[in-house]
């Protein structure tokens, strides 16, 4: 394994992506995943910062404070983030669209105000029921977040899970539920009358993509070494649903290769590091907008290609096979 | 098999449905017409469940299903096609196929995951069949085409098709030949005199009234959300109440 | 009545009345094109960015910066209109696509100002200058009140913008050409309404109306950065969501309802919990009633 990482490494070194590049890309590539399975069922959710959070936050308490190994830490860390995915899940994916996409803003919002006054909330419990009488607590450092984190994170845990979960996301997506979350995507009350338990389809992909971004938080909190609430807020939400839809969700590379370049570009071009921002943004609005299925879509590339040759060759425009 | 006892349905002030009754035996082709706006895809709305009635019972087996969740219908038998298509148009015909047979699978996530031999064997058992129904109504050429791609009548047949996946035992058709030419017309109704010999029970809403004599045993009438007349389709075509509700009052 | 009391009414009624304005930007692109704009709130952030540029800059007086806010926020947003919503609208895009392609340009806008920020400033927060506004407040003593004079210029102009809004909506033929298109798009085109262009003039007003309210909030705060708007974002979906969305008048009443539980638990719960109440109360009005307080159920249809 370390062989093979050092013969990635030995071709990318030269265009700046090094080891702890490679391994935050990894990790992003997780979060793409992650917000590629809310996607493709339909559902435009923004929590999964949040998620990410949470998973960070619980995994980085158990390693530092009570010595767990990480694997560990990382199945107690996306077990919690599961539990706590159903019960947000069930009454708030009744909503659709915009209201799902408020909602879960608000979610992540309420997740990182926890985080910064968890503390003093505990604080304010010991002295008044406890009566300790104490003037400080600390247990996840408010603002200034959990420092001092051991770096756990090896290139070859990502490695070796991202290649877990593709295998097991292929799988999942050629079976009948993996039909029934593109069918829900597609119309959700005609899935209904096909016999598909939409109410469950929905809420188990929630789940399933929560604990995702969990996982993700426990793998990049280990890389870090410190965890803010401040690194889960709405960028991050707003950067995890920018790898899916850069690299489409089409096919399950599409979110891998997605947030792989988002996260190398800013590395690869580091002499445009001031416009970084400028960089994201345009990426997002223009696929979004020129490129809907994103980078890794076959079917929108010929599309494109087509368009585009018609209008240099200025022929009149094609119909499609059969119309509709 | 399917019986409606004094079904209504109103949204706010407007009466879309008051006191239907009506019943459909096992092997039956039931037709029910009546002018736009009459009703007709509000009822089927509520036996399917996408919508349920303000008040009255609808049995399907004896078993009440007017509160049920549509998911729960479709599993209990009843399957449906839709006045403007709603295929799922990214997915491939076959694709379709595949997820109306979503409510026969058995295998759980987990044993799809690990590729167990019950789910692989279930997954065949499916492909197979998925294969004779596009054979059944013409669409194996186009097995492989988005649906959204495919042409008017092909896409009304995979409805069709889509619906019978579901392995119903009553089958709700909601103007399945819009659209379509009289030859086309003809061809789907000798599909629909297919179905009562495969054991299944039909329910067709239809404003062409010569598929409705090709087809059906019986006709209900609707109008104004009330049943106004039910016969077979001879009566029911010189019934001077059904003559006026079509043709209003001279 | 309790100085104190009086005194917090007063402060809901100043910052109040900025997530009013802020909030009827998002509302009035939300009830005629039924899209969400997450941009609106990079706009807030541009409004008070050239209040800033003009006052502090060119040495103009705060009407002066007040007035250029609003046309620049208006034109990015009919910018943003052009680039961002209408290639969607016109592929027949969904909604959330559009929602995605206003995060992409909020992004977008706050980088650019970031980048202005330290051409001009070599960093990325200025405050406006100090002589803009009078800093002796007004105080009332028989009430125990102190006004200061920014909050009594962000009440005027935020009542004046108003019910000129309000005027122009429910009175002139714009305005009625507006709600014919948020009534139904296919037919006020049929009726011979150009719908681009309403779409465009409702475009151009919210984003006026999310720069001034830019402004004001900059005259209260007196700091401005490229990040203000991301608070804000929160706190006007919440206020529209809370009214009713796409209703105007839901928009306001949603706006002074934040600020009021904003303000409240400061002294109730203490200022660390007051966004998280906001939140908490975004999500019980979204799962029990999504309509808002103002709004109208979605009819169900088949």
């Amino acid at each position: 394994m370390d062989f093979l990482i050092e013969a990635i490494l030995s071709v990318v070194r030269p265009i700046g992506i090094t080891e702890p590049v490679l391994q935050f890309m990894l990790v992003n590539a997780i979060l793409g995943i992650s917000m590629y399975l809310l996607l493709r069922t339909g559902m435009f959710s923004l929590a999964n910062a949040g998620f990410m959070a949470i998973g960070a936050y619980v995994s980085v308490l158990l390693t530092k404070e009570l010595d767990f190994a990480l694997g560990a830490a990382l199945v107690v860390a996306v077990i919690v983030c599961a539990l706590i995915a159903l019960p947000i899940g069930l009454p708030v994916l009744r909503l659709r669209d915009i209201y799902l996409a408020i909602a879960t803003i608000g979610f992540g919002e309420v997740v990182r105000i926890f985080f910064l006054n968890v503390d003093n909330m505990i604080l304010s419990y010991l002295n008044t029921f406890q009566d300790a009488g104490l003037r400080r607590y600390e247990l996840v450092g408010g603002g200034r977040g959990v420092r001092n984190v051991e770096r756990l994170t090896e290139t070859w845990h990502l490695i070796v899970f991202l290649i877990v979960i593709i295998f097991l996301l292929t799988r999942l997506q050629r079976s009948r539920f993996g039909r029934a979350m593109v069918a829900v995507r597609q119309d959700e009350r005609v899935a209904a009358n096909m016999g598909i338990n939409v109410v469950y389809v929905k809420n188990m992909v929630f789940v399933l993509s929560a604990m995702l971004a969990g996982a993700a938080g426990v793998f990049n909190g280990h890389l870090t070494r410190i965890v803010t609430p401040e690194m889960f807020g709405f960028d991050r939400a707003v950067d995890i649903l920018a790898y899916a839809v850069l690299g489409g969700t089409s096919v399950w590379a599409g979110p891998i290769v997605g947030g792989f370049v988002l996260t190398a570009l800013p590395e690869v071009l580091r002499r445009f590091n001031e416009y970084r921002g400028v960089f994201n943004g345009l990426v997002l609005l223009l696929v979004i907008v020129y490129l809907p299925g994103g980078l890794i879509n076959p079917q929108g590339w010929r599309k494109l290609w087509a368009s585009a040759r018609r209008r240099l060759t200025g022929q009149p425009a094609q119909p499609e096979a059969g119309g509709g | 098999m399917l019986v409606l006892e004094n079904v209504s349905r109103h949204f706010g002030g407007l009466q879309a449905l008051s006191g239907v009754n009506l019943r459909v035996e096992p092997q039956r082709v039931v037709g029910l017409i009546g002018p736009n706006g009459a009703g007709k895809t509000t009822l089927i709305n509520n036996i399917s469940g996408l919508d349920h009635p303000s008040s009255g019972h609808i049995l399907f087996d004896g078993q009440p299903i007017h509160r049920r969740a549509p998911h729960r219908i479709a599993r209990a038998g009843v399957a449906r096609t839709y006045q403007n298509i709603r295929l799922f148009g990214e997915a491939t015909t076959f694709e379709n196929v595949l997820i109306g047979q979503h409510g026969q699978g058995r295998a759980s996530m987990l044993e799809a995951i690990a590729f167990w031999p019950s789910f692989r064997r279930e997954e065949r058992t499916l492909r197979e069949r998925a294969r004779e129904l596009l054979a059944q109504f013409d669409l194996m050429d186009v097995a492989d085409v988005p649906a959204a791609n495919l042409p008017y009548g092909a896409q009304r047949r995979l409805e069709m098709a889509r619906a019978l996946a579901t392995n119903p035992r009553l089958v709700l058709l909601d103007e399945p030949t819009a659209g379509m030419n009289p030859s086309e017309t003809r061809a789907l109704g000798e599909q629909i005199l297919r179905l009562p010999q495969m054991g299944l029970a039909v329910l067709v809403i239809e404003h062409d009234m010569s598929l409705i004599h090709q087809v059906c045993d019986e006709v209900y009438v609707l109008n104004f959300g009330q049943i106004i007349a039910h016969g077979t389709p001879a009566e029911v075509r010189d019934d001077p109440v059904v003559i006026e509700a079509y043709l209003g009052k001279e | 009545m309790d100085g104190i009391l009086l005194q917090q009414i007063v402060n809901v009624i100043s910052l109040g009345s900025i997530y009013a304005l802020f909030a009827l930007g998002y509302s009035l692109v939300f009830s005629v094109l039924g899209v969400l704009n997450l941009a609106h709130s990079a706009l807030f952030m541009w409004g008070a960015f050239i209040g800033l540029l003009v006052t502090d800059r060119l040495e103009m007086p705060l009407w002066v910066g007040l007035i250029a806010a609003m046309i620049v926020t208006g034109l990015l947003s009919v910018l943003l209109e052009l680039i961002a919503f209408r290639p969607l609208r016109k592929r027949g895009a969904a909604r959330i696509a559009q929602l995605i392609s206003s995060i992409g340009a909020a992004i977008l806008l706050v980088n650019i100002a970031q980048l202005l920020f330290i051409r001009v400033y070599n960093r990325v927060e200025a405050a406006y200058p100090r002589g803009l506004v009078p800093r002796q407040p007004i105080i009332i003593e028989e009430l125990g009140l102190r006004i200061t004079p920014a909050r009594l210029i962000v009440v005027i102009a935020a009542l004046v913008v108003m019910i000129l809004l309000q005027y122009l909506v429910t009175r002139t033929s714009l305005g009625q050409q507006m709600r014919a298109v948020a009534f139904n798009q296919r037919t006020a085109s049929l009726l011979g309404i150009n719908v681009n262009y309403i779409f465009l003039m409702t475009f151009f007003l919210a984003g006026a109306l999310g720069g001034l309210a830019g402004v004001l909030y900059a005259l209260i705060t007196n700091v401005v950065d490229p990040f203000i708007g991301q608070n804000i974002a929160l706190i006007g979906l919440t206020a529209i969501v809370l009214g009713g969305m796409g209703s105007i008048n839901g928009a306001v009443l949603g706006g002074f309802i934040v600020a009021g539980i904003q303000i409240i638990s400061i002294d109730t719960v203490g200022s660390s919990y007051r966004d998280a109440l906001v939140f908490l109360l975004l999500f019980a009005i979204l799962l029990i009633r999504p309509q808002g307080i103002l709004g109208q159920p979605e009819s169900t249809r088949a």
